[in-house]
């Protein structure tokens, strides 16, 4: 089937959105920007053709007249096992490259040592791996770097000492090998990762009930996922490896996005990590005008990071902390620079920590609210973006304001709003492949496109 | 809206009434609706109100017909600024985009008029700007010579003058007679003479007459009625002078200079009195003192505010100095007139006026063996910490060197 | 995944050397011979007049045998030569706030360091401070710090402003009182140069014969391909006129020039000179508010020259005079012309005017929307510019941008963040031109 692929170049994470002919979410993925643009770009990718996978055995499945519970149980259990496959193999990948550093005059001692302790250490990781990915574990984050990484290091630690091998050999192996995986996406076929994740839940005993499943399974994967077109956003977008054509800027996808999801949304606020953007978009998702934070960062997602810092505590602690306040502190400044030394001086003065941070708060976004005047006000319906949206406090501020200022407005937050990038490129992929600069439906029924007009947005 | 707080009266106990004086005018600076104001127009129908930004303005002209002068300075630190801030870079200083929020916010919805005085580019473009989002409310720049001579600059401001007379009586529908005119001359001087007697009081007994209250009682001038403000000046005067309950502190004594348009919160200047400095002089809401001297009160009004204004006013950096020699000497006989023993240069950010003005005022304090020192604040500025810090060591200085 | 198609990693080809068009090479010519003369002015014993372009008395101070030296055109000369950055520094060590002017910060530091002119060569000290105090309040104080430098007599012309967005008879009356009772005594007195009203007028005559050449110039933008770029092309198409060449043969000899140059290209049906090469694929024409950047100007003018785009009319190519408008010097009253000459430069406009020009100039250029490029030097063009954006987009419909640089401060130019909104912008440009195509085709 033909596919659309958006690629939302952020400066933290980048995001991949995968379309189908009629726009339907096929897939979505996301991995952390790295330093390598091109692996994070192909990670993130592949990551989305995954979960269009799952999107697809979802279809194959949900033929019969089983509930949905049961196709979410099983199809549940087949990620995990899946999830579990592809961290094997990456393991797999770790050790192997750790095993052919151990060479140069550092191991002339002992390098047969060293390669019995990595070896163990592997073994162990190859051991824990399953209760990683059983039924309600908790990981604290989906890439492998931070899931091995800490892992490798607490083991190899005990490993190490009873060897009586120095601990540090055996961590800088790691450090020099980590890199050089992670920008080695898993080379393994997907499908036949999929069959052994098939193989490794029918033996556990899932199943859905009257579904030949397997055929199922084997049905979704003979689909073949046709690259038709591509776009790429977002703030790495020059370094991606596309045709300038097929590059378009954040603005635009995240307006064109943001449509997607809410098709009556009319302004769009998004609060990143580096910038604040203020869009106004008319009823076909196009931009109509937007405004960005100027030069000064002031009031963006890095302010409450730095702010967290700051207090020691970690980011996603400051909204609960907020929200515990009924009376935020006026805070005047949305100077990242001050911000700490304010801070410290309420601190001082005696103000209560929860009214300072709800007044932190409270400052960035009203300096978002100056970005929305800025670019044209709110006009109904209003879609929340970012980062900054998940944050219960930030959103509580701004609920506030909006009503004070503009009244009664519909205020759209998806929790996977961090895709809406991805999603507008995504859809300028398809709507380019479909020979439509603008939307479908100004079209009128059975509307025809002049010949010379085709040309001029080719 | 704040409930005003009662206009007190004189009760025997000078301390009680001084400080219920400033308790009012506390009142009135805290209220960013301007209820004193809004309620002097609803007093009488047809009544008008016209505001008017820094440095100076005739006010007379205003008073004369029978319009409520009412300063506007900015939002202060207690205006969350949402709408304000969309029309300015980060670059620009603070006031014009609280100015701005007072008046999209509606807290401006009861001036008539509004008088943009040449203080800078950011204010004269405020002026159109005016124009242009409250196109009802008459809006003017108003622009100053800066030839002093009588037969250039002086029949230039005389004309000015006389086309800001008639657009006043166009907008306020009352026809300003000379006589009118000269009787708000006598009024005004009158005030004056009471704001440069306040200003004496404190350079003789800045334990008596804080700065804080100095600018509070300042602040009420730009809103209320000026007969009422003159009282209001007699009483703090006599009160805090006859008070014995403040006792003189070891502290240094400061001219603050660079503040006459954007206002520094209430707060910064009690940080300097709490930091050791007794504030004896500064540039703050000028309009109340602008003119030296008392204007002739007979004769041609247009004429004598214009010779006042070329010959007998205050300077500050928005005015251009023609003698090199005369460059700075205001800051210097402030100094000497107020007996300070340094100068705090304290500029909004962003303040071109105050900040390119500020090397040549430190080079002819340095000539004067004069100390200075030197920072900038917000209006919105909340972080006091450095500037106590800073005036602290620097008052502690300044004692040290004067004991040597 | 198919693999994306790989763009070949560009290997960094040297700069080439930029292109320029034969007005431009005359052009400087010209300059250098005028900081020449400047730079002999110690030997020749000629007297040197200081004075800023918005104001430029060029005329007048010609009349008195003086030489006319732009200390802003000397900042522009220290930021496009890359020495601005380190002057400015130089100024905040003196004690200049970081949130000042660059251009006053460029022109002390330049001095502090040797006040060496762009031709290596020592600038002379003025003898004279020509304080044309027209629509920049920083002019203002920048004169006042120069006079405390160099001592010298220090002359105030002071023109009031357009707030009204007209120019009244006692503007007119006070700005002539201004010269004939304190300005011409005292440049007579300074240059012992007696003031004759008649070589006044030659002058003036030679002034307006080349404004006409340089209207045509202008107004050559409606043309499609325009042959000019009304921005950063018009930077050059002003300097002369601006500058102190104004009422000179010279300046008529150009303009002549210029004016055939330009109308070759409109015959021939090209576009403009740009350092990059001729810019014949024009996808966009833009109307640009503010003045440039000039430490990173090529490129700057590359980012606009990569994606098509034009600029057909510019406010900034009006703030040494509004000759598009009408006006020109008039022999037949020379004192009144020179202050209606001085009442009318662009930021000597109020803000409701500035709009409507602005719009104006969208209309009568077919442009496809306004570019603002807003400088922190400059309050007098900056502050409100967020509304003038508004405006002429609720007036004319038309999509506006917004940009943040500085003059000569090179810590203000930030290409990735430019670059960023300009293709934004352009891209929304293109988006609503096809979305309007499309409506039109439903309608």
């Amino acid at each position: 089937m033909r596919t659309y692929v958006g690629i939302d170049l952020g400066s933290t994470t980048t995001k991949a959105v995968l379309l189908d002919d009629d726009a339907n979410v096929l897939g979505r993925g996301i991995t952390n920007s790295r330093s390598n643009y091109d692996t994070a770009c192909r990670v993130a990718g592949e990551e989305a053709r995954i979960d269009a996978r799952f999107t697809l055995f979802r279809r194959k499945l949900a033929t019969g007249d089983q509930t949905p519970a049961e196709v979410d149980a099983f199809l549940e259990a087949l990620e995990r096992a899946f999830r579990l496959e592809q961290f094997l193999e990456q393991l797999g990948d770790l050790e192997e490259t750790c095993l052919s550093k151990i060479e140069g005059e550092q191991f002339a001692e002992d390098a047969g040592g060293v390669r019995e302790v990595v070896a163990e250490v592997f073994r162990q990781l190859r051991d824990e791996a399953p209760a990683l990915y059983a039924p309600g574990a908790s990981r604290k984050s989906d890439f492998f770097r931070d899931l091995a990484g800490s892992r490798y290091l607490a083991i190899s630690e005990d490993v190490a000492r009873d060897a009586k091998v120095p601990y540090n050999l055996v961590v800088n192996i790691y450090d020099k090998s980590i890199i050089a995986v992670e920008n080695r996406p898993p080379s393994g076929r997907l499908s036949e990762k999929f069959r052994r994740a098939l193989d490794r839940v029918l033996a556990e005993g899932h199943g859905v009930g009257g579904v030949d499943v397997v055929a199922a399974v084997e049905d979704a994967l003979a689909i073949e996922l046709e690259e038709t077109g591509q776009v790429g956003t977002g703030y790495g977008r020059v370094t991606l490896p596309f045709p300038k054509e097929n590059i378009r800027s954040e603005i635009l996808c995240h307006g064109l996005g943001a449509h997607l999801m809410y098709p009556r949304t009319r302004t769009v606020l998004d609060i990143g990590g580096q910038d604040t953007k203020g869009i106004q978009i008319d009823e076909n998702g196009i931009v109509e005008n937007f405004q960005m934070n100027d030069r000064c960062a002031a009031g963006c997602g890095r302010y409450l990071g730095y702010i967290a810092d700051e207090m020691n505590m970690g980011l996603h602690e400051l909204g609960p902390m907020a929200m515990q306040s009924d009376k935020p502190a006026r805070i005047n400044s949305t100077c990242t620079v001050f911000a700490g030394a304010e801070l410290r001086d309420r601190l001082a003065l005696g103000e209560k920590r929860t009214d300072i941070i709800a007044g932190l708060h409270r400052a960035i976004i009203l300096r978002a609210m100056s970005i929305i005047s800025r670019s044209g006000g709110i006009t109904d319906e209003f879609t929340f973006t970012g980062g900054v949206a998940k944050n219960e406090a930030a959103v509580r501020e701004l609920r506030k304001l909006v009503k004070e200022n503009y009244g009664d407005v519909t205020i759209n937050i998806d929790p996977d709003s961090i895709y809406t990038g991805a999603l507008g490129a995504a859809e300028f992929a398809r709507r380019s492949a479909h020979g439509i600069a603008a939307p479908s439906d100004v079209l009128p029924e059975g509307g025809q496109i002049d010949d010379d007009m085709m040309g001029e947005m080719a | 809206m704040t409930t005003p707080a009662r206009k007190p009266a004189p009760n025997g106990d000078p301390a009680a009434y001084r400080d219920a004086l400033v308790a009012r005018a506390q009142a009135i600076f805290d209220d960013l609706n301007f209820g004193e104001a809004r309620r002097w127009k609803e007093a009488e129908p047809g009544r008008k109100v016209v505001g008017y930004l820094p440095i100076y303005v005739p006010r007379e002209l205003i008073h004369a017909a029978n319009a409520l002068p009412l300063g506007i300075v900015g939002g202060g630190d207690a205006i969350e600024v949402i709408h304000g801030d969309a029309y300015y870079q980060s670059y620009i200083c603070r006031i014009p985009r609280s100015t701005i929020e007072l008046g999209v916010s509606g807290r401006l919805d009861f001036v008539d008029g509004m008088l943009f005085p040449s203080i800078c580019d950011v204010i004269r473009n405020l002026s159109g700007m005016w124009k242009i989002m409250f196109p009802h409310v008459y809006s003017r720049y108003f622009d100053v010579p800066q030839n002093y001579e009588d037969a250039v600059g002086g029949n230039y401001y005389i004309a000015e003058l006389a086309e800001l007379r008639e657009d006043l009586e166009r907008v306020t529908g009352t026809k300003i007679t000379d006589e009118a005119l000269n009787n708000s001359i006598a009024v005004y001087n009158e005030n004056r003479r009471l704001v440069r007697d306040l200003y004496a009081l404190r350079a003789k007994v800045p334990w008596k007459a804080p700065a804080p209250e100095i600018f509070l009682i300042l602040r009420a001038g730009l809103v209320l009625p000026v007969e009422e403000h003159s009282e209001m000046l007699r009483g703090y005067i006599a009160a805090a002078e006859a008070a014995e309950d403040r006792s003189l502190r070891d502290n240094s004594r400061v001219v603050l200079s660079g503040m006459f348009c954007e206002q520094p919160p209430l707060n910064l200047i009690k940080s300097l009195e709490l930091a050791g400095c007794y504030v004896v002089d500064d540039d703050l809401l000028l309009v109340t003192r602008w003119l030296i001297d008392d204007v002739p009160t007979d004769g041609d009004p247009l004429a004598n505010l214009a010779a006042a204004f070329l010959h007998h006013s205050e300077s500050t950096s928005s005015k251009y100095e023609p003698d090199q020699a005369e460059k700075g000497k205001y800051l210097i006989a402030a100094v000497k007139r107020s007996g300070a023993d340094g100068v705090i240069f304290a500029a909004p950010s962003f303040c071109d006026p105050a900040l390119l003005e500020r090397p040549m005022l430190q080079n002819v304090l340095r000539d004067a063996d004069i100390p200075f020192i030197a920072f900038k604040y917000a209006e919105n500025s909340g972080q006091m910490q450095p500037i106590r810090e800073q005036a602290g060591t620097f008052s502690d200085a300044i004692k040290l060197w004067s004991g040597a | 995944m198919t693999q994306p198609t790989a763009r070949p990693s560009p290997a960094k080809p040297p700069i080439a050397e930029a292109e320029k068009d034969a007005s431009m090479l005359k052009q400087k010519a010209m300059m250098a011979a005028h900081y020449d003369r400047l730079a002999d002015a110690p030997e020749t014993g000629a007297k040197v007049c200081s004075t800023f372009v918005p104001g430029n008395l060029n005329e007048l101070v010609m009349c008195f045998d003086l030489i006319n030296n732009l200390p802003e055109v000397n900042a522009i000369q220290s930021g496009l030569r890359r020495k601005s950055g380190a002057y400015v520094l130089e100024a905040e060590k003196q004690g200049h706030s970081d949130d000042v002017c660059t251009y006053v910060k460029s022109d002390i530091g330049m001095m502090a360091k040797g006040n060496i002119g762009p031709n290596g060569r020592k600038m002379p000290d003025p003898d004279v401070l020509l304080l044309s105090y027209t629509g920049c309040f920083t002019f203002l104080k920048w004169f006042e710090l120069l006079r405390e430098q160099y001592k010298c007599p220090t002359i105030m012309l002071h023109t009031p402003y357009q707030g009204d967005g007209k120019i009244t008879p006692n503007m007119v009356q006070y700005m002539v009182r201004q010269l004939k009772e304190s300005v011409i005594p005292k440049l007579e007195e300074v240059s012992g140069v007696k003031f004759d009203i008649d070589r006044l007028r030659e002058y003036l005559k030679k002034s307006a014969e080349a404004e006409d050449d340089l209207v045509a110039v202008l107004k050559s933008a409606r043309h499609k391909p325009s042959p000019i770029d009304a921005f950063f092309g018009g930077i050059y198409y002003i300097g002369p006129i601006f500058g102190a060449f104004r009422g000179t043969d010279d300046a008529i000899q150009y303009y002549q020039f210029l004016r055939s140059e330009v109308e070759e290209r409109i015959a021939k049906g090209e576009g403009p000179v740009t350092p990059e090469g001729p810019m014949q694929d024009q996808r966009y024409r833009l109307v640009v508010e503010g003045p440039p950047n000039y430490t990173s100007f090529r490129q700057f003018w590359k980012m606009f020259y990569d994606e098509g785009a034009v600029v057909v009319a510019s406010s900034y190519s009006k703030v040494g005079g509004t000759y598009d408008f009408g006006f020109r010097h008039d022999p037949d009253r020379p004192l009144e012309t020179l202050a209606e000459y001085c009442l009318g430069v662009y930021t000597n406009r109020s803000l409701p005017m500035r709009v409507d020009m602005l719009c104006d100039y969208i209309e009568e250029y077919e442009a496809d929307g306004l570019l603002i490029n807003s400088i922190k030097s400059c309050n007098s063009f900056s502050a409100g510019q967020l509304l003038i954006m508004r405006e002429v987009e609720r007036r004319t419909g038309k999509p506006a941008a917004f940009i943040e640089t500085d003059l000569v401060d090179p810590r203000y130019f930030s290409p990735a963040n430019v670059k960023n909104r300009l293709e934004s912008y352009f891209q929304m440009v293109e988006q609503k031109r096809s979305g309007t195509r499309r409506k039109e085709v439903a309608a």
